[in-house]
């Protein structure tokens, strides 16, 4: 590993200075760190959000909070966690700034309104948090009507603007990653031969590119329903309420696609490199994420379950439910497959990797419990329902972020990071994560409320567990924040390839010159293809 | 284009989801509520927008052709149209105010015992249009800088891609008003 040489050479950080080449940029990498800031401050608002409901369910009281506050707590926590966190997280960032390179291209297709996606996110961060400020919402993120329409004196229509504007933002970025893999993959570059980080990609965008105008449109709609009293989820004046519902959680379940799919891309990618396997099945891994995106599409009455919903749409709706869970189970049994006589070796990455197959797995199967019309009868609206998504949504999804994020650290800063602290972050992580939602499958089962904090007393020590868990959590998402900047100025330099990894991305310097390539690759290739060992190359041409 | 078209379908169809609903909810109300939207000025507009659209394929066979002064002209005469679109809307939904049919406090539909759904059917009516017209001020305005661009001669037999595509995002709103206009004024009007 040749320093000197490193250092001095022209990479996309140090081609330009000043703050007017970032706020104007049209680099995909660029863009990519401008959102990794913006989305850890939305991280860390939700989070603080989150730290006063844990600690206000120390208490079988309501002492901390007035009931008026905690509703506005735990919407917020929502809004801010996955509008303006889960959703851009890891597309914003690892896709923006991996696609190009992983396809061979110089940039995205239009790097123009790759910025404005940005931009529009900012803007809409920066509504949701003027309502935040000014006193928040309290209808629940979900903000059914007609509480959210008629009767809550809250920052409705701000929050929900903040959220309009930054679903455009989703919508264009869904819209430049298709264009891109469809037509700036370079020459060898074929569809199976796409890292399936891209496959991910891909079929979040498609998810992306059609649910998000239906929110746009619910928005608008309780916008006008809120403002001019039109009547259209208002059963007095002939509107229905459960007609918001639908149109609310047709977008809202295939959200949750668009928050695990990426993820799912990235750990495709972990276990590969770290069992210096290809990935077993690929065909069948590719074609997964599109089911997953069509199926996602279908599924969307299973949040209606109590609503009113006929008995037979809920039946439909339950098997469906099951169905979605089948592409899932594909790509888990493939990654396990992977493994098998691989060479497996335990870097932080690959920490992070284990701990999300462990969570998701755990989240998907109590997936299925609620996705069963009985059991869903009981455990809804109950920290069963809580526990389950956020073991998808923090132990998977924030998970694959983390290990994505620290495997292609060294490509993204030309630095590595200290590996000790990393292994020992996940671990926290990981032991914190269980402590606090673990428990909550059992509360919720024992019948605990969610979105209540005044409960019975039997159910404080469940709640002390979960709050401890929380704190041991915190510790773990603020330790990276330390190493990791930490190490952008004086961690060991990486060289282009440090985990010998296959993929168009680890054949350019690291950090990246600004287009990519010197050369534009022809591929001929396979995708994770360890039959000819890369070696760890010390100098790029 | 054809991607941001999509969602742009899907934008539209939640609305349109909101209308199925509803009608079938309350078939009469509605038919009611149709009869008292002017079917010629309705009829009228969209022969407008039909025209406009048609002025656009001859501008972007113009622009394939190289012609920018065919071009240009075409674009014009689609701008100018419209513009008419438009300006007949503003008159159509003044004489809706006239009328209190206007959703909120003065709506007042003669006729009817609820007025709940005569004032959805006119909620829906106003979101509608209104979106559209929007996306027709848009519209406009991407019309005006193909305009000012191929008055500039940057549109070539070669390179004429913004004019396609602009013209693709203008037959698409003509697309949606060729929907919302047997949809809100055609209602059991063939049994009249």
């Amino acid at each position: 590993m040749t320093t000197a040489v490193a250092k001095e050479q022209e990479n996309y950080l140090n081609n330009s200075y000043g703050l007017k080449s970032w706020l104007l940029t049209r680099d995909h990498k660029r863009i990519a760190l401008l959102y990794m800031a913006t989305i850890t401050l939305f991280f860390f608002i939700g989070g603080a959000f989150a730290t006063l409901i844990r600690v206000e369910l120390l208490t079988p009281q309501g002492d901390l909070v007035s009931s008026d506050i905690y509703n506005r707590l735990f919407t917020m926590h929502g809004i801010m966690m996955i509008f303006f966190f889960l959703i851009p997280s890891i597309p914003a960032t690892l896709g923006n700034f991996l696609i190009p390179m992983m396809i061979g291209a110089r940039d995205l297709a239009f790097p123009r309104i790759n910025l404005l996606s940005w931009y529009l996110l900012v803007v809409g961060g920066l509504f949701a948090l003027f309502a935040m400020l000014a006193g928040g919402v309290d209808t629940g993120w979900t903000f059914y009507t007609p509480y959210s329409t008629t009767y809550s004196n809250s920052w409705v229509i701000a929050t929900a603007l903040g959220i309009f504007v930054a679903g455009f933002s989703s919508i264009l970025t869904g819209l430049n990653f298709i264009v891109t893999i469809h037509r700036m993959r370079a020459p060898g570059m074929t569809w199976f031969r796409m890292p399936l980080f891209v496959w991910a990609h891909y079929a979040t965008s498609v998810i992306q590119v059609l649910g998000t105008p239906v929110i746009a449109v619910t928005i608008i709609l309780v916008f006008c329903e809120r403002v001019f009293h039109i009547g259209i989820f208002d059963p007095a004046l002939g509107g229905d309420p459960v007609l918001f519902q639908h149109l609310f959680w047709f977008y809202s379940h295939p959200a949750v696609y668009i928050m695990i799919l990426p993820a799912m891309g990235v750990i495709s990618e972990l276990i590969s490199t770290f069992s210096r396997k290809a990935i077993f099945g690929y065909h069948f891994v590719a074609g997964s994420s599109m089911a997953i995106a069509v199926f996602g599409f279908l599924v969307w009455g299973h949040h209606l379950f109590v609503s009113t919903q006929s008995v037979y749409a809920g039946l439909v709706f339950s098997f469906l439910s099951y169905a979605v869970a089948i592409p899932s189970a594909i790509k888990v049994f493939n990654w396990t497959a992977t493994l098998y006589k691989g060479s497996v070796s335990f870097e932080t990455p690959m920490l992070y990797a284990f701990g999300f197959i462990g969570l998701f797995t755990i989240g998907g199967l109590t997936g299925l419990f609620v996705a069963s019309l009985g059991i869903d009868v009981h455990v809804t609206d109950t920290y069963f329902v809580v526990a389950h998504f956020h073991y998808i949504m923090v132990g998977g999804a924030i998970m694959a972020f983390l290990g994505g994020l620290h495997f292609w650290w060294p490509k993204i800063t030309g630095r590595m990071y200290p590996e000790q602290w990393a292994r020992l972050s996940a671990v926290i992580i990981f032991v914190g994560f269980n402590f606090t939602f673990f428990p909550q499958f059992i509360l919720g089962y024992l019948g605990m409320p969610r979105r209540y904090h005044v409960y019975p007393p039997e159910f404080q020590v469940l709640h002390v567990m979960s709050t401890l868990g929380a704190s041991v959590l915190a510790v773990g998402y603020l330790l990276p924040m330390v190493y990791l900047a930490w190490s952008w100025k004086y961690g060991p330099l990486a060289g282009p390839n440090p985990y010998r990894a296959t993929g168009l991305e680890w054949k350019t310097a690291s950090p990246p010159p600004l287009h990519n390539f010197d050369r534009l690759p022809v591929v001929t290739r396979e995708a994770y293809d360890y039959s000819t060992v890369p070696e760890e190359v010390t100098s790029v041409g | 284009m054809w991607v941001f078209l999509i969602t742009e379908v899907m934008f539209f169809g939640g609305m349109f989801l909101a209308y199925i609903v509803y009608r079938a909810a309350y078939p009469d109300i509605f038919a009611l509520a149709s009869s008292s939207l002017n079917v010629y000025i309705g009829a009228a507009n969209t022969a407008v927008l039909l025209c406009s659209s048609f002025t656009m394929v001859l501008g972007v066979r113009a622009a394939q052709l190289g012609r920018q002064k065919a071009l240009a002209i075409n674009i014009v005469l689609t701008l100018l149209l419209g513009f008419v679109f438009l300006g007949v809307k503003a008159f159509e939904w003044r004489e809706k105010f006239i009328e209190h049919h206007v959703p909120g406090p003065s709506f007042h539909f003669a006729g009817v015992a609820m007025q709940g759904p005569a004032q959805l059917f006119f909620s829906l009516y106003f979101a509608m249009t209104g979106l559209h017209a929007l996306h027709m001020v848009v519209g406009a305005g991407i019309m005006t800088w193909l305009l000012i661009n191929s008055i500039r001669g940057k549109y070539t037999a070669e390179y004429m891609t913004p004019v396609d595509i602009g013209g693709l995002y203008w037959h698409f709103v003509d697309i949606i008003w060729i929907f919302l206009f047997p949809l809100f004024y055609l209602i059991d009007r063939h049994l009249k």
